[in-house]
């Protein structure tokens, strides 16, 4: 493994049956990049990414996130990425505070060290006022923000986001953007999928996914050049279209 | 460990911030205890009777000071002839009506024979039943006062005694069941339901992404239930003993551990609910259906197993309710010791074990 990198995937696949649902895709991510994983709905993108977070077997080829091994290390995977699912998934009965304190907690970061960062996130995103509030009480975007302050709390090598925009409001996502620029500024890899085109411009690259297979993987900007088209979105359309 | 305990600490949370469980857990088993010990009892207990007097000498007086001086009748009204006994019944005031025929007194010190006829309302079969026995046992006695001088030459005298629960008071059925059926709906539903519940919000996933272990998630998410039922048990218990005056001959640890080991299949059960059941409305439909009512109906709890058709008889083998319920009831009220329960004990380990084996199974299954 190369040191820059902190995810290798090589022939990559995963076979249900007789349906390849990831077919031996190829890339490698380096330390601090904001890759966009794309592709439509059922193109592979869940499969692919399940088996790079540690809970699901690949079938075949090669692959390792923050340099363990995908079939025998998920172990030190888990302990070494951050994840946040479309669902923003905290716990809607357990205050701001509580939810820091019980993840931060599962990670195994000590009391001292999860109240400095509850105290330093509560500055950063101005929680002090909602700190003790039920999680459930907060708006989306909120929810939103704190997932993933919460996916970064014990500092992972990688961030697994998973359409971490839906159903937020345009504002709020171009505020969840310079999050993960910050984050990718300080060092984490930032691995993304969205169904958002104009989201696909904010990477630094982009993959796209067509039945299991990766067609398409560069900058947006040379995306755009290659498919000759104006948009990520017309990029999109091209290959989905075939 | 300390993620393990921050898990189970926030187990806690999700119970006692959740109005429902909460109610679930502690208001069930009381409301349930009292329900089944003062409200549903197959006793009877001054049940509102009529009479209808034909001949009204001497000898029926006598009688019916009798049947109104016990507690277990009211006399509440006196009618005239047979057209108004239906009339009665109708309007609900009596549930039954004492027919003592015409010439009463005459026809005893004659014939030496006169006839009194018993009408229940049946539209409650047991209670109708249960009328009809206690009136034949108070002019039974009456009869045998008048006989006082006399002896029948052949007499066979059957001298019954009720052991274990010599006042056949219902509750003393009634708690095992309820213990029963609050400890697998604790166990069971309410962590097959927390377990779900965390499928469908998306959580679990979080948490199977964590450095937890999968079993660490099913561990912590089951404890503070293994505890909570403990609680529950310890309340019905303690309940029965001071409210019913229930008594436990046996000894109250084999009475802990046999409970332990029911919550720990209960578990099981419930975890194994979870593992195929996507939201909670399915895992509570599949503990409702799939679990209380077998509990319910084929445990032995209110119906009695023995006079079942064969086929019930052998599929409730199979429901680990009816192994307990056997088992408690031998601790609380025979007082026996595990040498008189292991057969029971046996099975209801078998049943346990199989239930984890299937649901860590069925649990891995799902991860892959």
């Amino acid at each position: 493994m190369k040191p820059e990198n902190v995810i290798e995937v090589e022939n990559l696949s995963k076979q249900f049956g007789n349906f390849k649902a990831v077919d031996s895709i190829s890339f490698e991510l380096k330390k601090g990049e904001i890759f966009g994983f794309l592709g439509a709905n059922g193109a592979g993108k869940t499969t692919a990414m399940k088996i790079l977070i540690g809970i699901s077997h690949p079938s075949s080829g090669k692959a390792r996130v923050a340099g363990f091994d995908v079939y025998k290390e998920t172990e030190n995977i888990k302990k070494n990425i951050g994840y946040m699912s479309q669902k923003f998934a905290l716990y809607d009965d357990l205050t701001v505070r509580e939810n820091i304190m019980f993840f931060g907690g599962i990670y195994g970061l000590s009391r001292k060290i999860i109240k400095e960062k509850t105290k330093a996130l509560e500055e950063e995103l101005q929680l002090q006022d909602i700190s003790n509030q039920l999680v459930g009480s907060l708006p989306l975007g909120w929810k939103q923000k704190l997932s993933f302050s919460v996916a970064l709390l014990h500092q992972p090598k990688i961030v697994f986001l998973d359409e971490p925009t839906g159903g937020v409001d345009p504002i709020t996502r171009r505020q969840f953007w310079e999050m993960i620029y910050k984050a990718a500024d300080q060092g984490t890899t930032i691995f993304v999928t969205t169904h958002y085109m104009d989201e696909a411009e904010y990477c630094d690259r982009v993959s796209i996914m067509v039945n299991g297979r990766i067609e398409a993987l560069d900058s947006p900007k040379k995306l755009k050049q290659q498919f000759q088209a104006e948009s990520m979105n017309e990029v999109f359309l091209k290959l989905a279209r075939g | 460990m300390k993620a393990f305990v921050g898990f189970i600490k926030k187990e806690f949370y999700h119970i006692f911030r959740d109005k429902r469980s909460l109610f679930i857990l502690f208001g069930m088993p009381i409301a349930q205890i009292l329900l089944f010990g003062f409200a549903i009892t197959n006793e009877i207990n001054n049940v509102d009777i009529a009479i209808l007097d034909h001949s009204k000498d001497a000898t029926t007086k006598e009688i019916i000071n009798k049947i109104a001086a016990s507690p277990y009748f009211s006399i509440q009204d006196f009618v005239e002839s047979e057209k108004d006994v239906e009339s009665v019944f109708q309007k609900g005031k009596v549930k039954a009506v004492l027919n003592f025929e015409k010439d009463f007194s005459k026809k005893l010190n004659g014939k030496y024979q006169a006839t009194v006829q018993i009408i229940t309302d049946a539209t409650d079969p047991n209670t109708a039943n249960t009328i009809s026995n206690y009136v034949s046992a108070i002019l039974g006695n009456y009869q045998q006062g008048l006989n006082i001088d006399f002896q029948i030459p052949y007499q066979i005298k059957p001298s019954s005694r009720m052991m274990y629960n010599p006042e056949l008071k219902s509750v003393f059925m009634f708690v095992p069941g309820v213990m029963t059926i609050i400890l697998m709906l604790v166990s069971a539903m309410m962590t097959s339901i927390s377990i779900t519940k965390e499928k469908e919000l998306g959580t679990m996933e979080i948490l199977l992404v964590s450095p937890l272990k999968p079993y660490e998630v099913i561990i912590g998410k089951v404890i503070p239930y293994i505890f909570l039922s403990l609680i529950n048990a310890t309340i019905i218990v303690v309940l029965s003993i001071f409210v019913f005056k229930m008594p436990v001959e046996g000894s109250l640890l084999l009475l802990a551990l046999e409970s332990i080991l029911f919550i720990l299949s209960a578990l099981a059960l419930g975890i194994l609910i979870s593992t195929v059941s996507t939201t909670q409305q399915t895992a509570m439909m599949i503990s409702l259906m799939g679990l209380m009512l077998p509990v319910i109906l084929l445990s032995g709890f209110i119906f009695p197993l023995s006079s079942m058709p064969m086929p019930l008889q052998i599929i409730s083998n199979i429901i680990p309710a009816k192994w307990f319920i056997i088992i408690i009831k031998s601790i609380m009220l025979k007082g026996v010791g595990i040498a008189f329960i292991w057969k029971e004990t046996l099975i209801l380990l078998g049943m346990t074990l199989f239930f984890m084996v299937l649901s860590i199974r069925k649990y891995k299954i799902r991860l892959e």
